[in-house]
């Protein structure tokens, strides 16, 4: 439900009255395509949450997240958790800044000049965005798989152990126990085993992104970052990536974005749909999809726009 | 527009090709044994040597007033079939003590008769230059045992290696026997010094030193004066044996045995034996000293010089330009102070080598080298030690000058460096130096091995500022050698391309210098072709690590 008359206190956002405020709508009649204009007006809204996220203990909580590149802003006040062990898509129309929201994260805009950001997030209650936080140390307690594979020029092993080798861990047993582990989970370990000194390049696309995940797991992560994991993939690769991505569930908490509808109701649990930087509809997979509570939701899902 | 830019290229590929067949035709044609040709003049000269050059060229009238009279009309005539024209030869006449020149000009026209002796020897000396003649007698112990030329050449070859192992060990007695001694006596003495500056000169300490320098001095000149013996023991065996050779114009001259580096029988030689002639002059080129102020003998010492100086120098600059380079990429703020310092660099590359040079005379030489005599070497002043030209300075010099040779290559593989691999090492919780020495500097490498091979390229061939900061016609002493300790930065060295202009330009005699101006040239192109294919084989060897990279 729209809640744009909402009494809010937030700043630099015109909240013109729309024609529905007023009473309360019943669950049934949805109100049309507010959104959307909300959006596109630059009108404040809040997002529709479906209410039985509140029942899941949070990993990540992202509080009003907003962040600027430069003069122009690509999200608008953000506020969603991440529950514990669990998969969480994001899905949306390009460009509506999934993966900006991805990299606020673990701080990997850090990177870019001229980004601004306001609001906060909480990874297990310690605040990501506090003055003096060690972005090192933050950026170790998060794994993170990019949209193309992209394994180091180095061995399949250093690939793996990349997490322990800079945080200086030299014995071999530890190394090569925690690469092992990390390849199972990856459901790389049949296939590499016998070439863990092999150029990681010489890998195909598929295992080069399980390979990513590999090492993205290795240093045993609270939070798995997926942007887009398989859309360089082939679809054999892509259904594989899809398995592990099940696999993994339950031992790790997942934030993937996804551009894949079948994808996003295949694996996750819960569904977050955003539209020009803004978070629209967050809830259960099967809810978001079967019966969302937005007609904007209804209309991407099934691929009516987007 | 195609035929525009294809003839511009075929132009410049004719002429690197071109030159480079010159130097490949002259360089190697110089060490293979020629006929030797014995000419009558006209004149009534006998003349007998190797021919080095052919010209053709149309005499003027006058010339033929310097013949004698009875032979200008042959003569005339000679030229008259010719068009007015004749070949004239360039004739290696050698005997120098004899003639007074290595080589002269003779036109065709001039000569009555021409004949290829089948006894002619050009015999190799150790100085003196080449002579040419044909065996005459053998001589041991002042008493000419043959007469005959086969039997005369015979003995030679059977007594000439004896002689030169003779030699050879005599050689290394001076070399490394007599070193030692006088190293020796010269480290005692030192403790001598040292125990008188430490204690002063009457303290016990300096008496047990001076005590033990004698005694020490009396046992070292005593094994000094029983290896000059055998030396001498040497020498005066060697003397015993000569060779009698007739010149072209029948003067008899005596060639002691031990002058004799090679004797060669050039009209008797099989292919084959020319072959060897040709392989055995390569390697004493390659593998000797040289003599003869570098007109003959060997350039290893040049070889080695190039090849310690060039590696030096890659030292030097490769950790430097990376460094530089990696400043300039990964830490900087891009900029316009950034973009200056970048123009500034690559403007480096285009400043006149010279101006380098007088820069390392004037800063390294003058004013670091000065400074570090003062403050070690204060003993040995007012000679210098590291105040002059020396391998290290050179090294330095030239690390300078090729700089932007390493840094822009440098720059160009970090900037390649995709930037999804940056990012993943950083979602990792990698630092940025860990980032760049881990992930950027090995994915890189070729890269800068670029830079380094353009950095050899360039600083092996350079010479015009080492000429003004260590190079020397002649270095006594390898800028590292087997005496403590083994490297010996402010030493002066021997440089192949110092080398070339020496030989060719400022010795006393450039046309006998020529053959070995073209040969040495021939070796340094050879020597950076090999300096570079190693570096490359590195290179490619590095690259295969990333192979199939799809990313
Ligand atoms: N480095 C950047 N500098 C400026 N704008 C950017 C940058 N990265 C992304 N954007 C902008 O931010 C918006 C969101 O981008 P992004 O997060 O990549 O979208 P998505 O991943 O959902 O396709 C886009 O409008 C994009 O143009
Ligand atoms: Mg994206």
């Amino acid at each position: 439900m729209i809640r744009a008359q909402r009494e809010v206190t937030k700043k630099s956002v015109v909240k013109p009255m729309s024609p529905e405020s007023g009473g309360p709508k019943s669950a049934v009649e949805r109100p049309t395509r507010k959104v959307f204009d909300a959006v596109k007006e630059k009108r404040v809204f809040d997002a529709e949450i479906h209410p039985s996220l509140s029942t899941e203990e949070m990993v990540l909580e992202i509080d009003d997240f907003s962040l600027f590149y430069g003069a122009s802003q690509a999200l608008w006040e953000i506020s969603m958790g991440i529950p514990k062990g669990k998969v969480t898509a994001l899905i949306g129309p390009s460009g509506c800044g999934k993966s900006t929201l991805l990299r606020s994260v673990n701080r990997m805009n850090d990177l870019i000049d001229h980004v601004r950001i306001g609001g906060t997030m909480r990874l297990n209650g310690d605040s990501i965005y506090a003055p003096g936080v060690d972005v090192i140390e933050l950026r170790k307690r998060i794994g993170m798989v990019f949209q193309k594979p992209n394994p180091f020029p180095m061995s399949i092993f250093e690939n793996v152990i990349y997490s322990l080798r800079i945080d200086g861990e030299r014995k071999k047993s530890v190394l090569e126990e925690v690469c092992e582990a990390s390849l199972r989970g990856a459901g790389l370990w049949e296939e590499a085993k016998d070439r863990l000194h092999d150029s990681a390049l010489r890998l195909s696309g598929g295992q080069q992104q399980r390979l990513c995940i590999a090492r993205a797991i290795a240093a045993e992560p609270e939070v798995l970052l997926l942007d887009e994991p398989c859309s360089a993939l082939d679809p054999i690769a892509t259904g594989r990536i899809e398995d592990l991505i099940e696999e993994l569930k339950g031992s790790y908490s997942i934030l993937m974005v996804t551009h894949n509808m079948q994808q996003a109701s295949r694996t996750s649990d819960y569904t977050a749909f955003m539209y020009l930087g803004r978070l629209v509809e967050y809830g259960p997979t099967e809810d978001v999809f079967v019966q969302p509570k937005l007609a904007e939701t209804e209309d991407y899902v099934t691929g009516r726009f987007g | 527009m195609v035929w525009l830019t294809g003839g511009a290229l075929a132009i410049c590929v004719l002429m690197i090709v071109g030159m480079l067949a010159l130097i490949v035709a002259q360089g190697s044609g110089t060490f293979w044994p020629q006929h030797i040709v014995r000419w009558q003049t006209r004149a009534g000269a006998t003349l007998m040597g190797e021919i080095a050059d052919v010209e053709r060229h149309r005499p003027e009238p006058e010339a033929f007033e310097r013949l004698p009279e009875a032979a200008r009309a042959a003569a005339r005539a000679f030229v008259e079939r010719e068009g007015g024209e004749s070949e004239r030869r360039l004739l290696r006449v050698e005997n120098f003590e004899l003639t007074g020149k290595h080589y002269t000009w003779v036109s065709d026209y001039e000569i009555a008769s021409e004949s290829e002796p089948e006894w002619a020897l050009a015999l190799e000396r150790r100085a003196g230059g080449r002579f040419y003649g044909t065996p005459k007698a053998y001589v041991r112990d002042g008493e000419r045992l043959t007469t005959e030329p086969a039997a005369t050449w015979a003995l030679v070859e059977q007594e000439l290696p004896g002689v030169q192992d003779r030699i050879a060990t005599a050689d290394a007695i001076r070399r490394d026997d007599i070193g030692r001694v006088n190293h020796e006596i010269e480290d005692s003495r030192l403790a001598v010094r040292r125990a008188e500056l430490a204690d002063g000169v009457d303290a016990p300490s300096a008496r047990v030193a001076r005590e033990l320098f004698a005694a020490r001095e009396s046992e070292l000149s005593k094994e000094f004066a029983r290896l000059r013996g055998e030396i001498d023991a040497l020498e005066r065996q060697n003397a015993r044996y000569a060779l009698i050779v007739e010149t072209g114009d029948g003067v008899e001259q005596s060639i002691p045995l031990d002058q004799i580096v090679r004797a060669i029988p050039a009209n008797r030689l099989g292919p084959l034996e020319r072959l060897g002639v040709y392989g055995s002059r390569w390697a004493e080129f390659v593998s000797a000293e040289p003599r003869e102020s570098s007109t003959e003998g060997g350039v290893l010492p040049a070889i080695f010089g190039t090849v310690a100086m060039t590696l030096v120098m890659s030292i030097l600059v490769v950790p430097f330009g990376v460094l530089a380079a990696l400043y300039l990429r990964e830490y900087a703020k891009p900029g316009p102070l950034v973009s200056f310092v970048r123009i500034a660099v690559n403007n480096l590359a285009g400043v006149p080598s010279i101006v380098f040079g007088v820069f390392g005379l004037g800063f390294f030489c003058y004013l670091v080298g000065a400074s570090i005599d003062q403050v070690f070497y204060a003993e040995r002043l007012p000679s210098p030690t590291f105040g002059t030209g020396g391998v290290l300075w050179a090294s330095l010099t030239l690390a300078l000058l090729t700089l932007p040779v390493v840094i822009v290559p440098t720059e160009e593989a970090l900037a390649a460096v995709p930037s999804s691999m940056r990012e993943g090492s950083y979602a990792c919780g990698a630092t940025k130096w860990q980032t760049i020495r881990r992930i950027v500097l090995p994915r890189a490498m070729p890269g800068i091995l670029t830079g380094m091979i353009l950095a050899i390229a360039r600083g092996a061939g350079e010479v015009a500022p080492l000429v003004l900061v260590g190079a020397a016609p002649l270095a006594p002493e390898l800028p590292i050698d087997g005496e403590a300790p083994f490297v010996h930065p402010s030493r002066s060295f021997m440089h192949l391309g110092y080398q070339i202009y020496h030989l060719g330009f400022q010795s006393r005699n450039s046309e006998a210098a020529k053959p070995m101006v073209y040969t040495t040239t021939l070796l340094l192109i050879g020597l950076v072709v090999l300096l570079n294919v190693v570096a490359i084989a590195v290179r490619a060897k590095l690259r295969r690590r990333f192979q199939g990279a799809q990313v």
